[in-house]
């Protein structure tokens, strides 16, 4: 018989290392994933974590990775307060949606005018404002009603999608767009769009706000008095309340950070590389990123490099997909065992496994 | 153009250049499709593929075949023709509507590559656009529609609301009121091309409404299933021809066969004889297929059928002959007068008689 036993104190060069056995582990399952499909799987892995960075197209995909994770590292550095307090955003992908909403909206109202100097950062703000907005309805709800922030959050999602659907057929159809949905192509609109700043970089503006963050975290987490707030409650919310933590305004605040680095991340998202507001544009990023804030271990520079392996297997896996005719949904299972070999290692981190023998009867 | 991008396109073209050059008699031809479903679903991506397959065989060991599927219609669209190009396809095909300004942006980086995209309107040098009229075929199923109703209520599952899906409605419509006078439509929009679960849930909630004819542009087998279930339900194919539902509910389709032109096309970039074009075809060039009408639709309403449709292919009658009003009555098409194709393109209204409006 196997039992589980917690241990006491679980050792913290195991802490940081898990994750990378975690994605060796997920290596060597794939491969074997590969190989009953048929594919050579040291080709595909090959494919999937080599090409992009230092194959013979790197210099195309290097760009691409950075542009996949800026969203996913912004959304889940704003996550990872919340998630290190116990505060349960899960709705981050509705936050990004109406982020995307708001900003592109600021800039289909002031089509054709050119003032870049005004419009962008006008976008940027209702970005911002978008997602902060969404996340209140769930913060809000929870200090006053004492709701589920998680279902509330995550059912909001469902209403952002359905919001995107009628606004990309509605209100921001693109009237020069033969009766087919979907907004004016913001990156097609000097004002508005999000370019590289950079030549063949991948460094959009989206970029360099997701470094900030990262940046801005590590330091708040370690020397401000919010970060040491945030850290308290997550490991002891009695205490925290005797050192004088304000409950309440720690959820707010907490939602008011994830929602507007979604929001903002939407925002920088439907201005770059996606353009138009569409039904097609929720990409998953906002569940997405609450495995890269895990991955991370809710460390923001953790969170940053878990991020880029997060978009490594999205650039490389499509790679893979179309060098290789791999089917898709393999890729997406290849994804999922990432999740679950770091879910299995972290409980080897924290409990002990024990051979127990089997009571005699 | 300034720096940054002068920079960039230098990048590209050094690569292009040595990539698209002209195929040689001798060399393989790379071609290259990018789907939105997977290769499986049974109506839209899956008839591509299949059509692909067929040029594929038709030209034996021409050709060399790469394909992505599952591909969504947005920045992760340009990747994967990006990626295409790069792995050095010479004619990519992107079979979606999503996939129109990805495309434009891709195929302006690789001048010598050739893109076909299917249902756009943007076309560039080297980039044409393709689609099918199969609202010709609504004109059929509309027709056996209006004949076979007993309860005069035809159910349709509208997917998303485009000038095509609203001309498939319109152009059944009709039809159906041709032949039957008392015959009312009740629409209901899903904003899903594929989705089993609620295209199920749509028939179910038609058919409550007494509804005995199923109209779908939807992909999937689901309302056929409602429909055998509820018995006494008519239904049509679409995009596949769904035979396993006939004799009944499903009573004819239409079936996607996008083979002919996928081999042309391939074939004019073969000897080099690729020019960027924009095709419409219908019944006529063997596009848009009407599958087999079954024996439970009376002779003489199979008959009818199948004359229009012959009628059609031969360029005789247009589904869109006037005189045709629109919904609030003022006059579209007078007496004898044709739409044309830039106003079918774009068609945004219903015709009258229609109730309810196009979402928006």
């Amino acid at each position: 018989m196997i039992q589980l036993e917690k241990r006491k104190e679980p050792s913290t060069f195991w802490i940081y290392a898990t994750p990378l056995l975690a994605v060796l582990l997920t290596m060597v399952l794939g491969g074997l994933l590969f190989a009953t499909l048929g594919k050579d799987p040291l080709m595909a892995i090959k494919t999937i974590f080599w090409d992009p960075i230092l194959g013979e197209f790197a210099f195309y995909y290097r760009p691409e990775v950075f542009k996949k994770a800026a969203p996913l590292i912004l959304i889940a550095i704003g996550l990872s307060y919340g998630f290190k307090a116990g505060i349960w955003n899960i709705g981050a992908e509705g936050q990004y949606i109406i982020g995307a909403i708001c900003g592109a909206s600021v800039a289909l109202a002031f089509y054709p005018l050119e003032a870049r100097w005004m419009i962008f950062p006008l976008m940027i703000l209702a970005g911002v404002a978008g997602g902060v907005i969404w996340a209140m309805i769930p913060a809000l709800l929870r200090v006053y009603f004492k709701t589920n922030e998680i279902l509330v959050s995550l059912m909001l999602v469902y209403v952002a999608e359905v919001l995107i659907k009628a606004f990309s057929i509605g209100l921001l159809r693109n009237p020069d767009g033969h009766g087919f949905p979907g907004s004016r192509n913001l990156n097609q609109y000097s004002s508005s769009a999000n370019l590289e700043l950079f030549a063949g970089t991948g460094v959009h503006w989206g970029v360099v706000t997701a470094l900030f963050a990262v940046v801005a975290t590590y330091v708040i987490l370690a020397k401000h008095q919010f970060g040491f707030f945030v850290r308290l409650t997550g490991e002891s919310s009695r205490a925290a309340g005797f050192a004088g933590v304000n409950a309440n305004r720690l959820i707010i605040t907490c939602f008011v950070i994830s929602g507007g680095l979604a929001g903002v991340a939407g925002l920088f998202e439907v201005a770059g590389p996606a353009g138009q507001i569409l039904g097609s544009f929720p990409a998953y990023y906002g569940f997405t990123a609450i495995i890269v804030a895990f991955l991370g271990r809710l460390h923001p520079v953790g969170i940053l490099f878990a991020g880029l392996l997060m978009a490594l297997t999205y650039v490389g896996g499509n790679a893979a997909e179309a060098a290789m005719n791999i089917p898709s949904a393999t890729i997406q299972i290849f994804q999922g065992m990432l999740l679950f070999s770091l879910l299995s290692v972290d409980v080897l981190t924290n409990y002990r496994v024990r051979f127990v023998a089997a009571r005699g009867a | 153009m300034n720096r940054r991008e002068l920079l960039a396109a230098g990048a590209f073209a050094a690569f292009a250049a040595g990539m698209g050059a002209p195929v040689r008699a001798n060399d393989k031809i790379k071609v290259g499709f990018i789907y939105v479903g997977p290769i499986n679903d049974g109506g839209w991506t899956q008839h591509h593929h299949h059509s692909a397959m067929e040029m594929v065989e038709h030209f034996g060991g021409a050709v060399d075949f790469v394909y992505q599927e599952n591909v969504p219609e947005g920045p992760d669209a340009e990747r994967a023709i990006t990626q295409m190009c790069l792995g050095g396809a010479n004619i990519i095909f992107t079979t979606s509507f999503g996939y129109m300004d990805p495309t434009i942006n891709v195929a302006a980086k690789f001048p010598n590559v050739k893109f076909e995209h299917a249902t756009g309107y943007k076309q560039s040098d080297n980039v044409s656009v393709y689609s099918a009229r199969f609202y010709e075929g609504r004109a059929i199923q509309g027709t056996l529609a209006g004949r076979v109703t007993k309860t005069n209520k035809i159910g349709y599952i509208a997917s998303v609301p485009i000038p095509e899906v609203v001309r498939g409605i319109n152009s059944a419509f009709i039809h159906a009121r041709k032949v039957n006078p008392n015959v009312e439509f009740k629409i209901i929009w899903i904003f899903e091309w594929l989705n089993p679960a609620k295209e199920a849930d749509a028939a179910k909630a038609l058919i409550d409404q007494g509804c005995d004819v199923v109209l779908q542009h939807t992909d999937s087998t689901a309302p056929h299933a409602a429909a055998k279930e509820a018995g006494n339900v008519y239904t049509f194919g679409q995009a596949a021809d769904m035979a396993e539902y006939g004799p009944m509910p499903r009573i004819s389709s239409i079936i996607d066969n996008w083979a002919p032109y996928y081999i042309a096309r391939v074939q004019a970039a073969m000897d080099g004889s690729w020019s960027s074009v924009n095709t419409w075809d219908g019944i006529g060039k063997g596009m848009v297929g009407i599958g087999e009408i079954s024996d439970v639709v009376p002779a003489d309403a199979k008959a009818e059928a199948e004359a229009m449709r012959d009628a059609i292919a031969a360029g005789e009658y247009h589904p869109f002959t006037g005189p045709i009003n629109k919904q609030d009555g003022s006059v579209w098409l007078a007496e004898g007068e044709i739409a044309d194709d830039g106003a079918l393109a774009g068609l945004n209204f219903y015709v009258e008689g229609i109730e309810g409006s196009i979402p928006s």
